[in-house]
């Protein structure tokens, strides 16, 4: 058992978690994910690794609720535990192996959507221990769904908060963003982008218009997370990745960004059945449209 | 009753099973396998023992059961084999001890694996246990991997008095016992899960979720955690591809996917989180055991189940006992057809399957007839799902991250076949990471010679 030390929530529908591993916070590095399973019948979900701390043996993962599963694991409090953590998974970002000098050298923006703030944050915290310091767009919707912008602040160099609907920081997405930082002269040798998978390929679709190269984070469907069943793959330059073994980060530029979306959604009718059982449990009779309870 | 021929076995009916996940084949009770085990010649010099990988005494075990000794029947399949309950079941016999038996000759083979099956669930059903070390040697082994290879090399060297840990990395051990076989041939909860039971009753210790080459490496195990020896049995389960247009579309799987969904997450069972695809019209890409295991899992889920397959019946690679189920439960067969394309709707859902018919040709060097295609023989399939099961290659994961590990061209680990030992001293591997694809029992096969090399190997130190 993993037990949770830590639980905070960040915002609406989005929570913080120390869950104790100590053989994943050993080998963990920025870019890489863990896989968690919280009892018996739980589903295995690939979550991104927020921060990890090698001496209390803790990684810390970040989640929104989103479907049934995650909406039961936001129930878990302190003191509670996962049966099941796996990780660290996929590999360490490219930057962990680029020489420092080297890094010194690039102008480096991050943009983060939503919870991709989360899986940002590390490679930042990393790149300011490193000496390297990195500019970060980090946007939300609204003010209220921002999260960790204390943390990111302290790692970041310049940090630029925007919001969709303009309650808080930039009025704009981070696109918007980028787009104006470039226009007022900054030149960027190198964009990580992670969020939403609609978010990094418009992220995409500006890059290559300005000729940035780009980094992306996938977050397909994924089952064991060890390369074994080919759930997570994606088209990359017309070659066929599994993400778990493979990413999960790519070159944004050469992701089928149509295909992978489409394959995001392939359970979604059952993910809408197991969320309705969940809220509305015996009561439950269909007419949903979706369940097939109606039929 | 005639001599020549088995007991029969009792069975659920076809109709009945095609709409369960519980066990096919019902196994003997104490008469039918009195009765069987007393079909055996006793021979002295037994043939059947030579056809078993793992050398079981054969005529001993099955006299002790014509006797009415179960326990003693059980204890000397013990003896040879860590997973008698699992072998019972899906061990290809025929091609193996039952292949040999004298009784064959002329009529049917004695029904060697039945009668294993009966001695081990006879055994868990009384609660008899294998015999543990009498004393520990102190020496520190690991296990990379806790499928039948891994299993079967760390209950052996736990016999011999060392000190076994095992590293899985699903959060359940098994391997492909757990979730690539499924309940209806072989039972999870009640089996697999017992014989592991057993396993670890001789003082085995097994850590699940830990990924070596992602937590921790084989050296750092051998450098940092004290292990003296590594025996690497982490199987071939990178799934592989056709590259057919369409191949990415929702709706096709790997058979890795769709059985892991199925048999490790229990997607099946509504009480459980994880969701699978209930495909109306399947088709099943492939021939082999998984192919099998894929349709009639498709076919439990409700679906209408084409098995698709390039060659002919003769050609199977499937066991011929599951190829007959399959048909007796209602599975398509579409011989000679190969897929071409994969045909997909404007949402991204597969919708059929173009496939073109194919004839045999000339035998090539290996003797087996290669399929050649008829020429403008296309025709389209309506489906809604697709999994694809053409076989599995080595995740090179582990292979990787080891420094000094030989492997060859299609990423296996180089290992001698009689003590497991590759190129990294210390380090031994065996089973499917070594062979490829290959039989659950040539894996238990690999994992105990190589128990006996790293025996071998701590002993000369």
């Amino acid at each position: 058992m993993y037990p949770i030390v830590k639980k905070k929530k960040l915002a609406d529908k989005i929570f913080l978690m120390d869950v104790k591993a100590p053989r994943v916070a050993k080998s963990c590095l920025p870019g890489q994910f863990v896989i968690v399973k919280m009892d018996e019948e739980g589903e295995r979900i690939p979550l991104t690794v927020c921060d990890y701390d090698k001496e209390a043996g803790t990684i810390t993962i970040v989640f929104q609720t989103v479907g049934a599963s995650t909406q039961r694991m936001e129930s878990l409090e302190e003191g509670d535990a996962f049966q099941d953590f796996v990780g660290p998974l996929g590999c360490a970002s490219e930057l962990t192996e680029t020489p420092i000098e080297e890094l010194k050298q690039k102008k480096i923006v991050f943009i983060a959507g939503g919870v991709g703030t989360a899986p940002v944050y590390p490679q930042v915290k990393w790149l300011h221990g490193q000496g390297v310091s990195c500019d970060v767009i980090m946007g939300s919707k609204t003010k209220d769904l921002l999260i960790l912008e204390e943390e990111m602040k302290e790692v970041a160099g310049n940090l630029y908060v925007t919001t969709d609907d303009g309650s808080y920081g930039f009025h704009g997405m981070g696109t918007n963003q980028l787009e104006e930082l470039v226009n007022n002269g900054n030149t960027y040798d190198l964009c990580i982008a992670i969020g939403p998978m609609v978010m990094m390929k418009f992220v995409c679709l500006l890059t290559k218009k300005l000729n940035i190269p780009t980094i992306v984070s996938l977050n397909p469907i994924m089952v064991d997370g060890t390369g074994m069943c080919g759930a997570c793959r994606v088209t990359v330059g017309d070659k066929v990745k599994f993400a778990c073994v493979d990413g999960p980060e790519f070159d944004g530029h050469l992701v089928d960004f149509d295909q992978a979306m489409k394959r995001q959604q392939m359970y979604k009718t059952e993910e809408g059945r197991s969320m309705l059982k969940l809220t509305e449990g015996d009561t439950h009779h269909g007419g949903c449209g979706q369940c097939g309870g109606d039929k | 009753m005639d001599v020549m021929k088995k007991v029969p076995v009792r069975e659920q009916e076809p109709q009945v099973r095609a709409r369960n996940f519980e066990e096919v084949c019902l196994g003997y009770n104490k008469e039918e396998a009195m009765e069987e085990a007393g079909r055996c010649l006793n021979c002295k010099n037994a043939q059947c023992v030579k056809g078993c990988p793992v050398a079981i005494d054969i005529p001993g075990f099955v006299c002790q059961i014509k006797e009415g000794k179960f326990e003693d029947a059980y204890q000397t399949l013990s003896k040879s084999s860590a997973l008698p309950a699992v072998c019972g079941r899906v061990c290809p016999q025929e091609s193996q001890c039952e292949g040999k038996c004298i009784r064959g000759i002329k009529g049917e083979p004695v029904s060697i694996g039945k009668l294993e099956r009966f001695a081990a669930d006879w055994a868990r059903e009384h609660q008899i246990k294998p015999q543990p070390a009498a004393e520990k040697n102190g020496h520190k082994v690991a296990v990379i991997g806790s499928g039948p290879a891994g299993l079967t090399c760390a209950g052996d060297l736990a016999k011999m008095g060392y000190d076994v840990t095992i590293f899985e990395a699903l959060h359940e051990p098994g391997g492909v016992l757990i979730y690539g076989i499924p309940e209806f041939r072989l039972p999870k909860s009640e089996v697999v899960a017992k014989e592991i039971e057993n396993v670890k009753s001789l003082g085995v210790k097994i850590e699940t979720n830990v990924v070596i080459g992602k937590a921790g490496t084989i050296d750092g195990l051998m450098e940092e955690e004290g292990f003296e020896a590594v025996f690497i049995g982490s199987g071939a389960g990178l799934p592989r591809f056709m590259g057919i247009p369409g191949e990415q579309a929702n709706g096709v799987f790997s058979a890795n996917e769709f059985l892991t969904r199925n048999n490790l997450m229990k997607a099946f069972q509504e009480e459980y989180d994880t969701p699978i695809m209930r495909g109306k019209k399947v088709a099943v890409v492939g021939g082999g055991n998984v192919a099998m295991d894929a349709a009639r899992t498709a076919l439990r889920l409700g679906a209408e189940v084409h098995v698709v397959y390039r060659r002919s019946e003769a050609e199977l690679p499937a066991r011929v006992e599951e190829v007959h189920h399959a048909k007796e439960e209602g599975i398509i067969f579409d011989l000679l057809t190969n897929p071409t394309e994969i045909l997909v709707d404007e949402n991204g859902w597969v919708k059929g399957m173009t496939c073109i018919r194919m004839e045999l040709g000339e035998p090539d060097e290996s003797g087996r007839r290669s399929p050649v295609e008829v020429p403008g023989s296309e025709f389209d399939l309506e489906l809604d799902t697709v999994i694809m099961s053409l076989g599995t290659s080595p995740n090179p994961l582990i292979s990787s991250t080891t420094k000094g590990l030989e492997v060859n061209r299609r990423k296996c680990i180089v290992a001698e076949e009689e003590n497991g030992a590759t190129s990294k001293p210390g380090v031994f591997a065996g089973g499917d990471a070594v062979t490829g694809a290959a039989t659950v029992i040539l894996a238990m096969g690999a994992g105990k010679a190589a128990a006996k090399g790293i025996d071998e190997y701590l002993s000369g130190k």
